[in-house]
Parts: C-alpha cells; sequence; structure tokens
C-alpha cells in the first residue's frame, strides 16, 4: 500500500496509524478506561517492543492492534484503511491476511498434527492447496522433522516455532507476539526472538509485548505504557 | 472453509471422545431404530389382518340371523326367521349377487374310534367353497346330491382331522357326529386362525344333514353372499336388507331381526385401527428421538465450552462465525447421521428378530426408514444449531484468555 506520506517517510504511508484511541470497558456497572486516548504509528518493517506493567493497557493495544477488539474513541488506519468501522467478517478477512499472531501459551490447535495447526489460516483463506505453503512455513523455523508430531509431543519452544510458521505461512504484514517467551527458558527464549528478529529483517513488522528487559532489548523501538497511555516512545540501539 | 474440512474435523473432534460420542448417538440410534421397528410392527399386523380378511372371501356380504345389539349377536339360537329360502330370494332379487351360501353351525361331539372333540359342525352347501373361499385340500366337497339325499358325508379341517387321525388318511373312515355314523370324504386346506379363532376346527356336513338329521331346525345360522364388484356392494347390502324386510315381514318400526356384516367395512375398520396403531406406535418412538436430539445439544453446548480455546484461536487466524457456526453444526449433524446410520441397521435387524421370536409380521418400509433418517438428521440440524450459534458469536478475545 503505497500513498502519500503523512508523518512517516516521504512516500511512505504508516502500517499502523492509531489517533487518540480509547478504549472503555463496561464492568458490572463502572467504566474502566483500558486506553486513554493513545496515539501511535508503526511503518513497515518496524521491530517494536511494548512494555508496561499489568493493566496499564498494553494487552488492550495489542488486541486493537490484532482487530480483535474495536476501539471505543479514535481511529485505527491499517495500511490505510480505517478498521475501525469495518464489519466482523472483514476484520475476520484482515486477521486472516494481514496478520499473524504468536501468544505466550502457543494456542495450537490439541489433537492436531503440527502441519494442520499451521495450514489453519489457509483454510480459512479458502486456498485449497494448503501443503507445500505449511510445509514451507515449518522448515523456516525449523521444524521439517516434526510436521505429523502432536502439539503434546513437542515442547514447548517447538510449540511456539509452530505458532510462528502459522503466523507466517499467509505472509502476513504484521505480527503480533503476546510475550512470546513467557512460558520459555532463556536459550529457548532467545530462539525465539532470533526467529522473529529475523522476520522484521525481511520486512514484516514486529509488535512484541514483554515485561522482560533481556527480550524487549532484541527490539528496535520500545514504547512505555502505563495507565493507558504512551508514557515513552523511543528507538533504541544503534 | 469447505464442508469436507468441516467434516474431517468433525470425525476427529468424534474420535476425541469415543464413549461420549457414542452415548450422544445413542439416543438417536434408539430413537431411528425404535421408529422403524415400530412402524414395521404397525405395518405388519395391517398387511396380516388385510390378509386374513380378504381370505375370508372379497366383496362379500354376511346375513347372520338376530340384530346386533352392542357389537354382538344377541338370542342368536331364538332367532328362527333366516332360512334356506331367504338365501335362494336373495339370489334371485339382489343384483350383483354371484354366490350365496347359507349355513347352519353348532358345537357338537364329534367321535373316531375312541378319540372324541368337541368342534363345530357346520352345515354348508356346494357353493361354500366359492363364496368363503375354503376348498377340499383332498378328497371331494359336498355335492348337490349330498344336499339332495341329506347324506350323511362329512369333510374334515385340519386341526381336527390332526386331533382324529394323528396318523393315517382320513377319507373312507368312519366318525359319529352326536351319534350318527358319518363317512370322511376330504379334508379341507389349512386357514390358520382369524383372532382368536381357529379356523381349521370345523367339521363340514351338507346343510340339508345338519338341519334335519343332526340338529332338527328348519333355519339357518348365517348367509354369505358374494357380489360381483366392490363397486355393487353398497346397492347390494340395501336391496337384501330389504327383501329380508319383506319376507319377514317387519313393519317400518320394527328393528331388523337379522345383522348383515359387510367384509369391505370389517377391513376398512381394522386398516384404521392398524393405521392408528403405526401412527401411535411410530408417534412414540419419535419422541425418543427428540429426547435423543436434546442429549446432541447437551453435549454441543458441554463441547462449546470445552472447546472456547480452539474457538477463539480459530477466530484470532480468520475464521468467520458462519465459518465457527458451520463447523459446530457439521458436527452435530454428523453426530445425528451416524446415529441415524446406526438406527436403521438397527431397526432393520430389529424387526427381523421380532418376527422370528415373536411371530409377528413385520413389514418394513422405505418410506419409514426414509423419513426416520431424515427425521434424524433434522434433530441433528435444530439441535445443533443453538450451541452452534453461541459458538460462533464468542468474542474472539474472551475466547483466547478461556481456560
Amino acid at each position: 500500500m503505497i500513498g502519500a506520506g503523512r508523518e512517516g517517510g516521504p512516500g511512505v504511508m504508516p502500517l499502523i496509524d492509531m489517533r487518540g484511541v480509547d478504549k472503555v470497558y463496561r464492568m458490572d456497572g463502572v467504566e474502566v478506561h483500558a486506553l486513554r486516548g493513545i496515539s501511535l504509528t508503526v511503518e513497515p518493517g518496524e521491530f517494536v517492543a511494548i512494555m508496561g506493567p499489568s493493566g496499564s493497557g498494553k494487552s488492550t493495544c495489542m488486541n486493537i492492534l490484532g482487530c480483535l477488539d474495536r476501539p471505543t474513541g479514535g481511529t485505527y488506519t491499517l495500511e490505510g484503511t480505517d478498521v475501525t468501522t469495518l464489519d466482523d467478517v472483514s476484520l475476520a478477512r484482515i486477521r486472516n491476511r494481514r496478520m499473524g499472531f504468536v501468544f505466550q501459551s502457543y494456542n495450537l490447535l490439541p489433537r492436531t498434527p503440527a502441519i494442520e495447526n499451521v495450514e489453519l489460516p489457509m483454510i480459512y483463506a479458502g486456498i485449497h492447496d494448503r501443503r507445500s505453503q505449511a510445509k514451507a512455513a515449518l522448515e523456516s523455523v525449523g521444524l521439517e522433522g516434526r510436521m505429523w508430531h502432536l502439539p503434546t509431543q513437542l515442547s514447548g519452544g517447538e510449540q511456539q516455532r509452530v505458532a510462528i510458521a502459522r503466523a507466517l505461512v499467509m505472509s502476513p504484514s504484521i505480527v503480533l507476539a503476546d510475550e512470546p517467551t513467557g512460558n520459555l527458558d532463556t536459550a529457548t527464549a532467545s530462539e525465539i526472538m532470533a526467529l522473529l528478529d529475523r522476520m522484521s529483517r525481511r520486512g514484516i513488522t514486529v509488535v512484541l509485548v514483554t515485561h522482560e528487559a533481556d527480550i524487549a532489548a532484541r527490539a528496535r523501538r520500545h514504547v512505555l505504557f502505563r495507565d493507558g497511555r504512551i508514557v515513552h516512545d523511543a528507538p533504541v540501539g544503534p | 472453509m469447505n464442508l469436507g474440512v468441516s467434516f474431517r474435523i468433525a470425525l476427529r473432534a468424534m474420535a476425541a471422545n469415543p464413549l461420549r460420542s457414542l452415548l450422544t448417538a445413542l439416543g438417536v440410534i434408539i430413537g431411528v431404530g425404535a421408529v422403524i421397528a415400530m412402524v414395521a410392527i404397525g405395518q405388519g399386523a395391517r398387511a396380516a389382518v388385510t390378509e386374513r380378511v380378504q381370505s375370508l372371501g372379497t366383496n362379500l356380504l354376511s346375513v347372520f340371523a338376530g340384530a346386533a345389539q352392542t357389537g354382538r349377536i344377541a338370542r342368536i339360537d331364538q332367532v328362527r326367521t333366516l332360512t334356506l329360502e331367504d338365501a335362494e330370494a336373495i339370489r334371485a332379487e339382489v343384483p350383483g349377487v354371484t354366490g350365496v351360501s347359507a349355513e347352519f353351525s353348532r358345537q357338537a361331539q364329534v367321535v373316531y374310534l375312541g378319540e372324541n372333540v368337541y368342534t363345530q359342525v357346520s352345515g354348508v352347501t356346494p357353493e361354500f367353497q366359492s363364496v368363503r373361499n375354503f376348498k377340499a385340500a383332498t378328497g371331494d366337497f359336498i355335492t348337490d346330491a349330498d344336499i339332495r339325499s341329506r347324506a350323511k358325508v362329512a369333510l374334515v379341517g385340519k386341526t381336527v382331522a390332526g386331533k382324529l387321525f394323528p396318523e393315517g388318511d382320513p377319507i373312507g373312515q368312519r366318525i359319529k357326529i352326536r351319534g350318527i355314523t358319518f363317512t370322511v370324504v376330504g379334508v379341507m386346506e389349512e386357514k390358520g386362525s382369524a383372532g382368536f379363532s381357529d379356523r381349521d376346527d370345523v367339521v363340514f356336513v351338507p346343510l340339508s344333514t345338519a338341519q334335519r338329521r343332526l340338529f332338527g331346525v328348519q333355519h339357518v345360522r348365517a348367509i354369505h353372499v358374494q357380489i360381483g364388484s366392490s363397486e355393487e356392494m353398497a346397492a347390494a347390502q340395501e336391496a337384501l336388507r330389504e327383501v329380508l324386510r319383506r319376507r319377514h315381514r317387519l313393519s317400518p318400526t320394527q328393528d331388523d331381526d337379522f345383522t348383515i356384516r359387510n367384509q369391505a367395512d370389517v377391513l376398512q375398520a381394522f386398516t384404521s385401527v392398524s393405521q392408528t396403531m403405526t401412527v401411535l406406535l411410530g408417534g412414540i418412538a419419535a419422541v425418543s428421538l427428540i429426547v435423543g436430539g436434546i442429549g446432541i445439544m447437551n453435549i454441543m453446548l458441554v463441547s462449546v465450552t470445552e472447546r472456547t480455546r480452539e474457538i477463539g484461536i480459530r477466530k484470532a487466524v480468520g475464521a468467520r462465525r458462519r465459518d465457527i457456526l458451520l463447523q459446530f453444526l457439521v458436527e452435530s449433524v454428523s453426530l445425528s447421521v451416524t446415529g441415524g446410520v446406526i438406527g436403521v441397521g438397527l431397526g432393520i435387524v430389529g424387526s427381523r428378530l421380532i418376527s422370528r421370536f415373536a411371530g409377528w409380521t413385520t413389514v418394513l418400509s422405505a418410506q419409514a426408514i426414509l423419513m426416520a433418517f431424515v427425521f434424524a438428521v433434522a434433530v441433528g440440524v435444530f439441535f445443533g444449531l443453538y450451541p452452534a450459534q453461541r459458538a460462533a458469536r464468542l468474542d474472539p478475545i474472551v475466547a483466547l484468555r478461556h481456560e
């Protein structure tokens, strides 16, 4: 999606453009302000780490970024499309084609072999010839020997790599990773981070939620949430 | 998402919990099986009754001496107004008559050597064979000459033959009826039982012999009238009634001193009774099918709750509501179809077993099988819809967080 630049580099439209986004939940009649007018722009190929304490609004922000939830105020423009006004079917389509999700608890389908887990998004995209693409995705995360293993037969790191292959198989523009290393030991976490890093170098935007500083250090931009607001947003590293 | 994928997912979900799937389908299995077996029993009863009534002779009007009172014929022995002359008048005056058979029957002691049986002795005319569709299997039936000479000849029914002549040929043997010696000239064909009465437990003698020699009466007990076609039945019945009322000199205020029974009416009554029975049995069975559907709904609701997280994952990677709806609907229909297929098998085997061991006639109808199966599928759709909708409406964020 190339169009007239606004705030990003000349000639490049930001991939993610959130402006004044609010999210208010109603729980037992009490209003909870999860997000208070946040604005965030992310350019294609960025590797962003979102940090903040529990309840700071970072998960809510991720849900809205991932089109799993709608903001109650403000606008969210994704690749030039205002997604705040889209219906459920269109949002499902965006999640299917443009987004990849990596969760802390892997979220693989139980009793389903790795290869079929990777094929899952393609089923909903209506792709009939799924096997070769799914195989390629598993190979790219180094699991070509584990294709027919069930999630219960895989280690945590392997399960997370299956999840990454699933996130990549539709060639998305954004991968959203919510505490992807939260359940893993340091060495395995490092492997997973290397995979995410490789992805971003290939031009896929990676947005990572974490509260571990050493994990966040692998990203090239840090966004810090507190009480539903962004309190710090700066590039890191050289 | 195509149906093939949905079916694979459904089969995997069913295979993950084989016992639970079987128990869930069991309601439908029993329901479908019961519908098929019950309808088979009902239709079998109808076929058996129809066959028996038709074997008595079709297009038949039977006139019995005495008026019908609340279903039974009253004071039958006292009514002596029905005579052989009435039978001849009916033959001459009623349109459409193709055969008339008068009969006088009474229970009597029949003795052969040391054996004796108490059975029905029927005095009949030669026409009895064609009118009642009941023929001699061996030997000759009663002839006009026998009637004229009041011959002391008899034909025995299969049951009587079996009792009096366990081995050996009855023909030519001498039996005693009420002390009078008769020569057995034939054995009747086997008729089987009609309701509770054994129609082979009978001895036939010439009508004139029965009236004069055996029982000393002038009248007859019944006149059976064969009508050419079923279209003429109603008119013939009315004409017959008029002939008899006139001959019996009944004034318009007097009731009939006879009863006319129409075989077609009897057949229709039996048919409608068995029809009602079939509907009733089928209906009760259908209720169990609905109970089976509720079982499916129950398990599907459990399944949706158990698989909330899976639903969340599917939604996150791009499943639309209709994809989830379809998946769970296919699952409940798979359960009910599996149950339906097994149920059809069970129903067929069940009705075979019933006819083998209970001796009831059962008639399997393709229509009932198809209907039970389609109903089972419909039950799957109907009772699967609510759980599937519940799954489809789940909020993906809530679903993903579900433990």
